[in-house]
């Protein structure tokens, strides 16, 4: 991956390879942040368009003093959360996330571990079986992570989107995302359970006929 | 008896996975954390399990930009460049 000096250099001689890279590697991402603060897709494309339009506008002053990627995507969520405030339709995230966390939601069934009267409480009464290395890498394997991931709350979905396929660090993601460090790991948390527990189900038939 | 550090159960381990991984756990926790799975074949199997889910799943990719999306930021691009050389 080019570095971001590199490729700001490169903008501001305005070479559209820079431009295509760029592009490229946040384009999907950015729509997706936008959809989570306006109405519908299509004004997200706008506000999309919109912030490449003051990037570019603003690159000859951008000091380089955080990420391309943490000024771009601060450019997109000022952008989107006036234009959603201003077609009345502000659902925030913190809002959004808040509903989520305030249920209680245990990583694995309660009922796989020993009860309050047993010897050995809270241990593993049905433990997992280690998974068969090749199977991870199957194509079928990926899909079953799509599909609970599609499955995730709103909130969950965008943070584990976020942390575990675009591999941002944990304060990108409460800083886009306007939560709190331990809010955004909470969700995390959640979020990878799930996908754990459907791949568990898929690569250990035998346990999710019994449970 | 464990009179300083109160015993970790599974069921509390699993909860706690994602601040370990992160680092985000006191030093206190962490101890009793490595304890545990140092002593505990199914918890160390469970994150195992968990740094394959995580591992797996950036194996995903997202989905690329719409191809007529794409070439409309591509020509504000260069009506900007152009903007710019003329200057």
């Amino acid at each position: 991956m080019t570095e971001d000096h590199e490729l700001v250099q490169r903008l501001r001689e305005g070479d559209e390879s820079a431009f295509i890279e760029l592009i490229d590697r946040y384009g999907a991402m950015m729509l997706r942040v936008a959809q989570m603060y306006v109405r519908d897709r299509a004004t997200a494309e706008e506000v999309v368009s919109e912030t490449w339009e003051a990037v570019l506008k603003g690159i000859d002053r951008f000091e380089e003093r955080s990420s391309l990627k943490t000024w771009l995507f601060r450019i997109l969520t000022n952008r989107a959360k006036t234009r959603g405030q201003r077609d009345g339709r502000m659902v925030p995230f913190s809002a959004l996330s808040g509903a989520d966390l305030d249920s209680e939601e245990p990583a694995v069934d309660a009922d796989r571990f020993l009860g309050p009267d047993s010897p050995n409480p809270g241990a593993w009464a049905t433990p997992p079986v280690a998974w068969p290395e090749e199977r991870l890498l199957e194509k079928e394997t990926l899909d079953v992570i799509e599909m609970a991931i599609d499955r995730l709350p709103e909130a969950q979905r965008q943070v584990i989107l976020l942390r575990d396929v675009d591999g941002w660090t944990p304060m990108e993601v409460s800083d886009v995302l306007g939560i709190t460090d331990g809010n955004q790991r909470v969700l995390l948390h959640r979020a990878r359970s799930k996908v754990r527990a459907a791949l568990e189900r898929y690569l250990d038939p035998e346990l999710g006929e019994a449970s | 008896m464990r009179l300083f550090t109160k015993e970790l159960p599974c069921q509390e381990l699993v909860e706690l996975v994602t601040a370990y991984l992160d680092g985000s756990l006191s030093r206190r926790d962490r101890r009793r954390f490595e304890a545990h799975i140092s002593g505990c074949e199914n918890c160390t199997t469970y994150v195992e399990q968990m740094r394959e889910t995580i591992e797996a799943t950036g194996r995903l990719t997202e989905d690329d930009l719409e191809p007529a999306a794409r070439e409309e930021l591509l020509a504000a691009f260069r009506g900007w460049s152009e903007g710019r050389s003329a200057d």
